[in-house]
């Protein structure tokens, strides 16, 4: 039990009723409509639930991730005439079974049964083949692993850059720090449909830009119909829109640190480089942490940019996983295929900004 | 003087202007495109990509797109629907999240730390990937107002507003600008007998500004650019915000001129807001970085 001694500080504060009174209408809120669904998607996952169905709904285990992060791997022989060497195509290539001979109805393997061809390399005479059973989420899942390790680092290196240019005293350089957060108020829809226009694979600004400043030798690319380079654009596209978001977070965090510093290394001769490297970049490393941790959530959210520019095409290279989400649990009404890939995405952010504040905690 | 020193100087500033006005440049360039095309007829913008001619007012300028898209839209009721929307949301969670913030900040009370951990932990939740199960919850609710008892929210204000009124970040905002506060300036009030209510209305907020301009404008951007919840939850016009108002331009001959129209409509007054008060939106970004 309490004593009452009299804590003056302590004790006053120690208010239980009124500190749930004024805390309830904000939680109850968030629970009914953050924390409430987030655990419904979770029971979701292990069902068969879909929007509107016949059936009842039943409880189906692990078998949505099951079907989802199903892979295989089929090492394939090249055939054999009846003397045993390898049959050749008329280019001297080894010939080899069709994959799906073993996929489709092949007693002899039951667990690759329904699963397609993912990628596959060469292994001397050998064809190694990786299945995937659900190969729109496998691509859903690298796309966007790939995206994020792309953009965390570039966003925030251009934004560090960007940051360290308008931190320069200059007369009006604020209206370019204005300029440069601009996009940052814009809507990613707007964003997303204007550059279109740019990425256009025709009249497209950015194939007249090449064209012109290559006089005329730059061949028209369709920025958002090529299957290899429709995710890049997507991706400097956001980077373009985020930028500035970021390059403010950099400024707050470079204006933090104390100008008797560079002052000091002013009187000692450093060069500009070796300033940021012994005074601004030690003064950064929180912000850096920070800026790292926003930018990776931000990238593995992507959405509203492939909704509105691919809608996951071509051939499947912008899938995303909350872009597949949205497709399963919306769009086909199957919500516990895109249960399923939410709680996978929550496990994967959770597992990487643990790691993150692991490797930086070690740090300090 | 250092007389050799000056034209190497100068020389030095112009290439650091060359290079900050190039950067300008890309950030700009969409956004001019978008407003000058809006002037142009369809024809002559799509021509008008392959130059410089693009991000120029040239040719057969008019506003001509903008009646046309006015005709093809309600963009009034759209207008007023998004306005409507923003603005009691952010007033609504402005109030419930800082009253929060300070019950986190400044009381005590068993299981205090959990609730909040909890509410941080919400953060990484990506709202699209929980789209759909509250697509579900909000369909069963109850709702009273003016026509009695009510089951469902689609198709209504009050499903864009109530589900955003509390969120994560506005909470964690109120709760790190509280946390610097002195906590004499709370013990004097409590000793006066003011409540603990009071000691949030008279004492706190009066000097919660700038945290209040943060959360503000940090919610104001989020809940007008909103697309994905409003896209499922209003099938009829008559609730529909200005993101989702996009669909009538998307038809199937789609007007180029007018979608440009819209797109200036809709994001121009953003862009004169954030212009004329753009030292309090990015101080408010800066602020959610100062702690990390």
């Amino acid at each position: 039990m309490d004593t009452m001694t009299p804590k003056t500080a302590k004790s006053l504060q120690n208010h239980p009723t009124a500190g749930w009174l004024m805390m309830a209408p904000a939680i109850i809120l968030l629970t009914l409509f953050l924390i409430g669904p987030f655990l419904l998607a979770f029971g979701f996952s292990f069902t068969n639930q879909r929007l509107i169905s016949p059936n009842p709904t039943q409880i189906v285990g692990l078998r949505n991730f099951e079907q989802m992060l199903g892979v295989g791997v089929l090492t394939l022989e090249p055939e054999r005439d009846n003397s045993g060497a390898v049959v050749r195509d008329d280019e001297g290539r080894p010939e080899y079974p069709r994959v799906r001979t073993f996929t489709r109805n092949n007693p002899d393997y039951p667990h690759l049964e329904g699963m397609r061809e993912w990628f596959g390399w060469s292994w001397g005479d050998n064809q190694v083949v990786v299945l995937a059973r659900d190969l729109v989420f496998m691509k859903a899942l690298t796309n966007t692993l790939m995206f994020v390790a792309v953009v965390a680092p570039v966003q925030a290196g251009l934004a560090l850059l960007l940051a360290l240019m308008i931190n320069q005293k200059l007369r009006g350089i604020n209206i370019f720090r204005t300029v440069y957060f601009m996009p940052v108020v814009v809507s990613i829809v707007v964003v997303s449909l204007l550059w279109r226009f740019i990425y256009d694979g025709r009249n497209g600004l950015l194939n007249n830009l090449l064209s012109f400043i290559s006089f005329g030798q730059f061949r028209p690319v369709d920025w958002l119909g090529e299957p290899s380079t429709a995710l890049w654009a997507i991706l400097a596209m956001s980077v373009w829109q985020g930028v500035g978001f970021h390059m403010v977070i950099w400024l707050s965090g470079l204006q933090t640190i104390p100008v008797a510093l560079y002052e000091a290394a002013d009187i000692e001769g450093a060069t500009p480089w070796q300033k940021f490297r012994f005074v601004t970049w030690p003064g950064l490393r929180n912000t850096a942490v920070l800026i790292l941790v926003v930018i990776t959530m931000q990238a593995f959210s992507l959405f509203a940019q492939v909704d509105v520019m691919t809608q996951g095409g071509p051939l499947d290279s912008t899938q995303s996983l909350v872009f597949q989400a949205v497709q399963r649990g919306y769009e086909q009404q199957n919500i516990a295929g895109g249960s399923a890939i939410s709680v996978l995405l929550f496990l994967l952010v959770l597992a990487i900004s643990i790691t993150q504040r692991y490797l930086t905690r070690e740090r300090n | 003087m250092a007389t050799v020193a000056e034209p190497n100087k100068n020389l030095k500033t112009g290439l650091k202007y060359l290079l900050l006005v190039l950067v300008a440049l890309v950030f700009l360039f969409p956004m001019v495109f978008m407003v000058v095309s809006s002037l142009k007829p369809d024809l002559q913008l799509l021509r008008d990509t392959s130059s410089i001619a693009a991000f120029l007012p040239v040719g057969d300028i008019s506003l001509d797109n903008y009646f046309a898209a006015f005709r093809r839209a309600p963009i009034g009721l759209f207008v007023f629907n998004s306005v409507f929307v923003t603005g009691l949301t952010v007033i609504g969670s402005l109030f419930l999240c800082s009253l929060a913030g300070f019950a986190f900040a400044f009381l005590e009370f068993r299981g205090k730390n959990l609730v909040l951990s909890i509410v941080i932990a919400t953060l990484i939740v990506p709202f699209e990937t929980i789209a759909v199960p509250m697509l579900m919850v909000v369909n069963t609710l109850p709702f009273v107002g003016p026509n009695g008892l009510q089951w469902g929210w689609l198709n209504t204000y009050h499903v864009q507003i109530v589900p955003f009124l509390a969120d994560a970040l506005t909470i964690f905002l109120f709760v790190q600008y509280f946390r610097d506060l002195p906590k004499e300036l709370i013990e004097a009030a409590r000793l006066d007998g003011a409540t603990w209510f009071q000691v949030y209305a008279m004492v706190i907020m009066p000097i919660a500004g700038p945290v209040i301009a943060t959360a503000a404008i940090l919610k104001f951007l989020a809940m007008y650019n909103q697309y994905l919840w409003p896209l499922m939850v209003t099938q009829s016009e008559q609730f529909r915000p200005v993101m989702v108002g996009l669909q009538y331009f998307f038809q199937l001959n789609t007007a180029w001129g007018e979608v440009m129209a819209y797109l200036s409509l809709i994001t121009l007054p953003v862009l004169a807001f954030y212009l004329f008060l753009q030292r309090a939106f990015i101080a408010s970004i800066a602020s959610t970085g100062i702690k990390g």
